[in-house]
């Protein structure tokens, strides 16, 4: 505290010092901390989160993504498939966990990219652009605890989006199609538990994916005050390696690619699990994490905020 | 005297080669109301981002509430109030929670005094009544109050108001200036950037005046004034004969209008021109010394041009 050597300066630095004394002797209570003492919070989290799901729009993006697995059921009770098409898609009418499965592999390359693209992008960009950003590190929220609850948040985004798809597509399949043992993809049988925990193994995964996404979206975001040119940018990112990844004569750069393990969360369906491609997605997604999420710090930390 | 703000050599060069602020030492002393004036383009803005730590000088350092910064942003922003370029929050989400978002930011207050602090601050500014509607749905007024009760979440030591009153009604205005003469009452140190002219000199106990990035004046505003030159303006009925004689007195920028005469009195005493004068057979209708008015200081100090400078 510096005191004013104005009267009226004195006055308050005195009234400062007085709310921190009471802190002092009341401070296992839920008191004012002392001034400049700082606490373990969630709160910017916990506000973070409702910024993302307190959003009309997201809710939209939401209702978007669970639209499929609708589709998928309804269609597959109408006419049932008779082997072809997509993984798991002859799977669902012998048991209705496939169909979460089922939707997974159809979100993977456009749908969920998309949500989590929207919701990295606004991350930096979408605050700069409101200039909301200039008032949260007057705060001071603090430049690396800001973008570390942003990435939190894109996290749990991913984890609630794949899960959302996941559990409709499942309930609803269930419904449709009813339960019981559930046959891996080795053509064994498990027990139905042991089955919902595999989807949830492979909805995990799946999340780790998005995960590695987002961690390019947050580093796209601070490059930018225009989220719409980030949402596009990560998107560009997102679909053009998937397309490198279909292009055989780019095989020798396929296993570095975001995409290149996404739909691999099948193996995780396997008798025993199989693990030789599931490994080195996770590292892969790992080292996605660790580069971008750097490259995101080092340049928001240094970035002047002129918005 | 402590100083609330103080910079030396504060310098701001854009990529692009522009020169934005350009070595500025403030000396804003604790508990003044410290008018930050300037033409639109003039750095104010800049400044104030530099020393919210929003950017990197590119020269320079400066100490807030006595503490150096960066370095001590995170103990010393908390006592900082800010309002930076103008109002910004979350469109969708309604005044008060836009609020609670500023306010979970925010690792040194209490939450559970939040709603206490949240409407006392809105109840300041006027906006209590209206603070559950969609920031969207506010008029620019609102969102300029929004702006100020978000500076008022906590006691601060210092606010740093970039134009508080832009926008408001005639009522809302007076109530800003009124709510910022009970800051500096409580013993706030408040930097007030703005152009109006009538608002510093109705508020303001000092003054800093900036041009073309530079600081071109600065200090109390009592002698900020005391230190314009004078002007002496002389009524008559022999305008172009008084305007000769003043010239001839030694006067200089003697100017006519009307029956108008006006010049800079220079070194002259006021006392020896009527006597000088009416010996010249000039018949004085009226004769009036005029100190300085902040308007004219504040033109004198950046030029009459009206273009913005880039």
């Amino acid at each position: 505290m510096s005191p004013a050597n104005t009267p009226a300066g004195r006055r308050s630095a005195d009234e400062t010092r007085a709310v921190e004394t009471s802190a002092g002797e009341a401070r296992s209570t839920d008191h004012e901390p002392a001034g400049g003492g700082r606490r373990w919070s969630t709160r910017l989290f916990r506000s973070e989160l409702w910024l993302i799901f307190g959003r009309r729009r997201n809710w939209v993006g939401l209702a978007v993504l669970c639209s499929l697995p609708i589709v998928i059921n309804v269609a597959t009770k109408v006419s049932a498939p008779t082997g072809g098409g997509p993984d798991f898609f002859v799977n669902i009418t012998s048991n209705g966990l496939f169909a979460a499965l089922a939707s997974l592999v159809l979100e993977l390359p456009l749908f969920l990219p998309v949500a989590v693209a929207a919701i990295s992008a606004d991350a930096i960009a979408g605050e700069a652009n409101l200039g909301t950003l200039r008032y949260l590190l007057a705060v001071p929220a603090g430049r690396t605890r800001l973008l570390a609850v942003k990435f939190g948040a894109i996290i749990v985004f991913a984890l609630v989006a794949t899960l959302l798809v996941a559990v409709v597509a499942a309930v609803l399949g269930l419904i449709l199609f009813g339960g019981g043992p559930f046959t891996t993809l080795s053509g064994t049988a498990i027990p139905f538990g042991s089955g919902a925990l595999r989807v949830l193994l492979a909805c995990l995964y799946v999340t780790v994916m998005l995960a590695a996404l987002g961690a390019v979206g947050l580093f796209v975001s601070t490059l930018t005050e225009q989220p719409i040119g980030a949402t596009i940018a990560i998107l560009v990112l997102a679909l053009g390696s998937e397309i490198a990844d279909a292009i055989p004569q780019l095989h020798a750069i396929h296993p570095y690619l975001l995409t290149h393990y996404w739909l691999s969360f099948g193996d995780l369906l396997r008798d025993p699990m199989a693990f030789d491609r599931t490994v080195p997605g996770l590292l892969s997604a790992a080292a996605y994490i660790a580069i971008f999420a750097s490259a995101a710090w080092a340049r928001f930390t240094g970035r002047d905020v002129a918005s | 005297m402590t100083l609330a703000v103080a910079s030396s050599g504060l310098t701001k060069r854009f990529r692009s080669g522009q020169v934005a602020v350009d070595g500025v030492d403030l000396a804003v002393p604790a508990g003044s109301v410290y008018g930050f004036l300037g033409p639109n383009g003039s750095g104010k803005t800049t400044t104030i981002r530099l020393l919210l730590g929003l950017i990197r000088p590119t020269a320079g350092s400066h100490r807030l509430l006595d503490a150096p910064m960066p370095q001590a942003a995170r103990d010393v922003l908390p006592r900082i109030g800010a309002l930076v370029e103008g109002p910004a929050f979350h469109p969708y989400l309604s005044g008060r929670a836009n609020l609670r978002r500023l306010d979970a930011a925010d690792r040194t207050v209490s939450p559970s005094t939040m709603d206490t602090r949240i409407d006392a601050a809105l109840e300041r500014v006027g906006l209590l009544a209206a603070a559950g509607k969609r920031y969207r749905f506010f008029s620019l007024g609102m969102r300029q109050r929004l702006a100020i009760a978000s500076a008022l979440l906590r006691p601060r030591d210092l606010l740093i108001l970039d134009e508080p009153t832009n926008g408001l009604d005639p009522q809302g205005t007076r109530e800003v200036r009124s709510l910022l003469s009970a800051l500096a009452a409580g013993g706030a140190t408040v930097v007030l950037s703005t152009h109006l002219l009538s608002e510093v000199e109705q508020v303001c106990t000092h003054v800093g005046v900036m041009h073309l990035g530079r600081l071109v004046a600065q200090g109390e505003l009592a002698a900020l004034r005391a230190g314009a030159a004078p002007r002496i303006e002389i009524r008559t009925s022999r305008p172009d004969l008084a305007r000769e004689e003043l010239s001839r007195l030694g006067l200089t920028d003697a100017a006519r209008q009307g029956d108008t005469v006006t010049a800079q009195l220079g070194d002259v005493a006021p006392e020896a021109i009527a006597p000088a004068l009416v010996h010249a057979d000039v018949p004085i209708v009226g004769l009036r010394v005029l100190t300085a008015d902040l308007e004219e200081m504040f033109v004198e100090l950046t030029g009459e041009g009206f273009d913005v400078t880039g």
